[in-house]
């Protein structure tokens, strides 16, 4: 097993925090007890999730009831859309974006084979939505609108606000994928349209398996997980005490440090972004880069592929990803580039990397190091390169 | 993260013979960068011995696509041409140790590209996709020919197999049925061409009395259906027999597929209709308990 690495990979999952880690401990040691018991020893546990609770509301400008834990963000999604289509049976039409996180878009695509109209809103070469397509698209029996914070590919952020007051203005209901945006930008819901947020623990520094489904407070939402009464009813099951008690402190750590993401993080962010467009021909940007998130940066060189680029950086230890066709399993590139109309020969040579406040600069120094020589040598064996040099 | 053999990783982190022979004999080109991977060969012939003297390639592609290239090149120097030419796919996998199942398309473009640069040197103009038979997968240009030949000469035998060899399929997914009865057309003609199968052929017979016709029922489910639906961990069960309605249920893996539908209207029946009688309809009995 390699346990040093240059993770410069950050949107696909991230690091726990010290701190988180040692939050969790005593509850996978001494305090295994059940928080619903009668008796002191499992009860007193409840106390520490309404804890990690008010910590993440206090991330979100929620209130703590309006935070249901959950599994993950997948589950976090599919319970906001199939609860509010299940509490609003009458209404068949869904609006979402054709660059949402698969959790969405193939539930969507689910749906549609179920009796739902799905609306895939499109976006522009920067990765932008047109408004007055969203404008056009409502419809009385449209039940949800459902659209990401910012996306997992390109970190270009979307004007959710706006969004909002034409959806609710259309009396719909509005769910907000932030997994990719918690903890890197700041999110106020108490002064927000957005009825229902998901996001993710392993994003933001806990651990893989836990998530939250923000609701506000008077949404009509069927349960989707059916049981005991936890979570007030709106999602059975035991509490996975030790991962939301992480996903707390998690949460107390972004409130802290997101003035970090958005200085040093971004600092360190640009100097990779602007070092390899220096450094390295017939090399672009993939979206919008103001509104982005200040982690994210989705480079495209030209002529090459994105496999045999991770393959080359992962000899030095450093972990990106790639929305090429090769490293999904797919067989076609990344559909968020796709959708952007990015140009299958740059989807194909597409390089994501994502920092968080645990990188440094000596890593971002030895990115910048070697990727000229990793591109020149993919380029010179590929036939498309061009030969004027 | 694929599971790449050391000697794919090899041949990929150190390409043999890559660039481009000038004043080439024969130059093979196959692939394109909208499909994800391209492959350029170029090879010295020497004209008295029809001998690959050198070959060098120049590859857009994943790990995998350039470890094939790179092996296809060291595997035919030397060689003559008509050796060459007989080199398949499979012989370039297993020179680099085999490569996953999703990434034999590489191995393929490999074998492709080789076939153009020889065709190319004999004078064959190589024609385009569309002429070498009906255009299936227009998402990455695959013809009906090309799944036919792969089909055959790698045995394979499922839809996911000819995506895997040749990424028809891959894309928008709208060939999926098409390719599946290219398969079936395939393995079909190639059974009726072979000796009798062990399996007797029941007969179909137009009056049958109803005993025969329960027999004869029972028979085509035993010895036709029952085996084909084993091999993928699932049984059929007769429940009821109603003049032409024949009421059966799906056991074991296949109770719960999400095609099980699909496999008894158009696998169930159609054996049931070719075996016993064209007015046959089979009913999926629905578990009441």
């Amino acid at each position: 097993m390699i346990n040093k690495a240059i993770y410069v990979d950050n949107n696909a999952t991230t690091p726990i925090a010290p701190e988180v880690y040692q939050e969790m401990i005593p509850y996978l040691t001494q305090y295994y007890g059940n928080p619903s018991s009668i008796h002191t020893f499992g009860g007193q546990l409840a106390s520490k999730i309404d804890e990690a609770r008010q910590r993440v509301a206090n991330l979100l400008g929620a209130l703590a009831t309006e935070i249901v834990f959950t599994s993950c963000g997948t589950e976090s999604d599919n319970a906001a859309i199939l609860g509010i289509l299940s509490s609003n049976p009458s209404k068949k039409h869904i609006i979402t974006t054709k660059v949402e996180h698969p959790a969405i878009l193939n539930l969507c695509q689910h749906l549609e084979k179920n009796g739902y109209d799905v609306t895939y809103l499109s976006v522009d070469r920067s990765g932008a939505l047109n408004l007055d397509e969203l404008q056009k698209s409502m419809r009385p029996d449209t039940a949800i609108v459902s659209v990401m914070y910012a996306n997992n590919e390109t970190g270009v952020i979307f004007p959710i606000e706006q969004i909002g007051r034409i959806v609710k203005s259309r009396g719909s209901m509005f769910h907000v994928d932030a997994v990719q945006a918690v903890g890197k930008i700041p999110i106020d819901l108490s002064k927000s349209s957005i009825d229902l947020l998901s996001l993710s623990g392993h994003k933001l520094h806990a651990p893989k398996g836990v998530g939250v489904l923000y609701i506000r407070r008077g949404t009509m939402i069927r349960p989707f997980i059916i049981g005991g009464h936890q979570e007030r009813g709106r999602r059975a099951g035991t509490e996975n005490i030790a991962s939301i008690c992480a996903l707390g402190k998690a949460a107390e750590l972004a409130h802290k440090n997101i003035a970090d993401e958005n200085n040093i993080v971004r600092k360190m962010r640009d100097r990779l972004e602007k070092g390899l467009l220096e450094s390295i021909p017939y090399t672009f940007v993939n979206g919008d880069t103001v509104n982005r998130l200040p982690n994210t940066t989705n480079i495209s060189f030209e002529y090459i592929e994105g496999e045999s680029i991770l393959l080359l950086l992962d000899q030095h230890g450093i972990c990106a990803s790639s929305g090429s066709a090769c490293t999904s399993g797919s067989l076609q590139p990344s559909h968020v580039l796709r959708s952007m109309g990015v140009p299958f020969t740059a989807a194909h040579g597409s390089v994501r990397f994502s920092l968080s406040r645990y990188n440094d600069d000596s890593e971002i120094d030895k990115i910048l190091e070697v990727m000229p020589a990793i591109i020149s040598k993919l380029r010179a064996i590929s036939p498309y390169t061009p030969k004027t040099k | 993260m694929w599971n790449y053999t050391d000697k794919v990783l090899d041949h990929f982190h150190n390409p043999r013979n890559y660039g481009e022979i000038e004043n080439a004999d024969a130059v093979g080109e196959v692939g394109s960068m909208a499909c994800g991977d391209a492959l350029r060969l170029t090879l010295k012939i020497d004209k008295n011995t029809q001998t690959i003297l050198d070959a060098k390639f120049q590859t857009f592609g994943c790990g995998s696509a350039i470890a094939s290239s790179s092996a296809m090149t060291e595997m035919i120097k030397g060689m003559n041409l008509d050796e060459a030419n007989k080199i398949t796919n499979a012989e370039i996998s297993k020179f680099l140790g085999g490569l996953p199942p999703e990434k034999m398309h590489c191995s393929v473009m490999g074998k492709e590209a080789l076939e153009a640069a020889i065709a190319n040197y004999r004078g064959i103009t190589i024609e385009k996709d569309e002429e070498e038979g009906r255009l299936v997968c227009r998402c990455f240009g695959v013809t009906e020919d090309k799944i036919q030949k792969l089909a055959l000469e790698n045995n394979l035998h499922n839809v996911e197999d000819i995506t895997n060899y040749t990424k028809a399929g891959g894309g928008c997914g709208a060939c999926l049925q098409d390719i599946q009865d290219i398969l079936d057309a395939v393995w079909h003609n190639k059974k009726e061409k072979a000796p009798a199968a062990e399996a007797p052929k029941p007969e179909a017979a137009k009056k049958l009395t109803m005993v025969q016709k329960v027999k004869l029922i029972e028979e085509t489910l035993e010895k036709v259906i029952r085996p084909s639906l084993n091999q993928d961990g699932g049984d059929i069960e007769l429940i009821d027999i109603d003049k032409n309605k024949i009421y059966v249920k799906l056991l074991g893996m296949c109770s719960h597929c999400p095609s099980s539908s699909f496999t008894i209207k158009s696998f169930v029946e159609t054996k049931l209709k070719e075996f016993v009688s064209p007015d046959i309809e089979v009913l999926e009995e629905q578990a009441n308990d």
